[in-house]
């Protein structure tokens, strides 16, 4: 293909210039000197500074940037790391204060329960004393009665007698009399 | 002919594109290396190279902005192109991929600048690589590097090249030969295929633009005829920068490839 376009062009070229000039400009080998002399300098310019220089400094810029994304990435999880152990922290904590504070709860109900029990108790103890008291007294205060009745009976049954008989009975005498009678 | 404003403008023949003309006449004993609107181009091309890449590079930004975003981004692709083709030992011929590419690209892609019209020749644009003797040169820099490169590492092991294993004996005289021949045919077709692109493609846009001039030349209704031409021409230029930057990769992905065949050539 390439021989095709080579022939077509050099006829176009003598065509052109109603062959004045030799053929195709590529083909004129007098200028090969100095188009491989500056081909040279120039190409090699490039490749001098673009290997040395250029090259190195977008390499790494590049390298710089993905060096920083990665220490970034780094570090993210470093932090994310800290706030997850942060957390744990935390719920450990929270744990132990509901903990603490549940022992506390407990320990305060178990307290409060005693104390009230003392408190039951002692009340009991005291009411149950005056209980006994009272009962004691009202077993005395009727035994009293009882007696005082008796001898009020008896006085009664020694004035009824001496009402009636106009003589008065012994005190022993009246005594046997109201005892033998049992209501 | 009719006179007409725009034929006082010549058109000029599809070849005088191509005219080396001496701009500083320049020697070295009998050698002319005149500095020519070839050369002008050359230094013009490497030149803007250059001083897009020192800007480009000049804020080593974390965020880079837009010209070293572009910088980058080439250096990015011919990186995994080398190291895609080569693997990690096509390092060291990254710099020489990456100059190669970026020179062609850059010479392809200025050689489509529009000229100013009645300006001298030599100050008319020049692409550089419509010249065979200049992709020659660069054809035969790779091979070269091939060659030295491919001995240097692998020894006489570089020539197993010619000898793929896993042959039958009896078919080796006929396929060495064949291996050859391929490998003496490498800088020929690498340095033809980008010539012969970049000269087609000026020959064309030139012969639509030389039509243009023409057909309004004559006058008339058939001044009106030169539309077709002239969307002819700017399809073909569209067509242009698309080759140019696909004759651009193309070169350097064969130069990738015949690289690695010196990289690798003791493995077969």
């Amino acid at each position: 293909m390439s021989t095709l376009i080579l022939t077509v062009a050099t006829v176009t070229a003598t065509q052109a210039h109603g062959g004045e000039t030799a053929g195709l400009p590529q083909l004129d080998m007098s200028t090969w000197p100095s188009q491989l002399f500056w081909l040279t300098v120039t190409f090699g310019a490039l490749f001098a500074l673009m290997a040395t220089h250029f090259l190195p400094r977008i390499g790494g810029m590049i390298e710089e940037r993905r060096d920083r994304i990665a220490d970034d990435l780094d570090q993210a999880a470093e932090f994310k790391g800290q706030a997850e152990d942060a957390q744990n922290a935390y719920e450990k904590e929270l744990a132990n204060a509901r903990g603490k504070a549940q022992a506390i709860a407990s320990d305060t109900r178990a307290g409060v329960g005693a104390e009230i029990n003392t408190l039951h108790a002692e009340m009991e103890k005291t009411l149950n004393a005056d209980i006994d008291a009272a009962e004691k007294q009202i077993t005395a205060m009727k035994s009293n009665a009882a007696q005082a009745v008796r001898e009020a009976a008896i006085d009664t049954t020694q004035a009824i007698v001496q009402a009636l008989l106009d003589e008065a009975p012994s005190r022993d005498a009246a005594t046997a009399a109201v005892d033998a009678v049992k209501i | 002919m009719m006179e007409y404003g725009v034929s006082n403008f010549k058109a000029a023949g599809p070849m005088e594109q191509f005219e080396v003309t001496r701009i500083v006449p320049l020697s070295f004993g009998d050698l002319d290396v005149s500095f020519t609107n070839s050369a002008m181009w050359m230094v013009i091309g490497v030149s803007a190279t250059l001083l897009f890449f020192l800007f480009a590079t000049r804020g080593r930004a974390l965020i880079p902005g837009r010209s070293q975003s572009i910088a980058e981004v080439l250096y990015e692709f011919v990186f995994d192109l080398v190291r895609d083709t080569i693997g990690p030992e096509g390092r060291k011929f990254f710099p020489y991929v990456f100059s190669l590419f970026i020179f062609i690209l850059v010479a392809n892609f200025f050689g489509l600048i529009p000229s100013l019209p009645g300006m001298p020749h030599a100050l008319h644009t020049f692409t550089t690589t419509s010249h065979l003797i200049v992709t020659l040169a660069l054809a035969m820099l790779t091979i070269a590097i091939v060659v030295v490169y491919g001995f240097y590492k692998n020894g006489f092991g570089f020539l197993k090249l010619f000898a793929p294993s896993g042959l039958p004996l009896w078919l080796m005289p006929l396929l060495v030969p064949i291996e050859v021949i391929s490998f003496l045919s490498r800088p020929i077709s690498l340095a033809v295929r980008l010539f012969a692109n970049m000269f087609a493609g000026h020959i064309i846009l030139k012969l639509f633009a030389g039509f243009v001039i023409s057909l309004i030349g004559a006058g008339g209704f058939i001044s009106l005829l030169g539309i077709a031409p002239f969307l002819g021409a700017v399809a073909v230029t569209m067509l242009e920068f698309l080759v140019a930057a696909l004759q651009a990769y193309v070169f350097a992905i064969l130069t990738c490839i015949y690289l690695n065949d010196a990289v690798h050539a003791g493995d077969h």
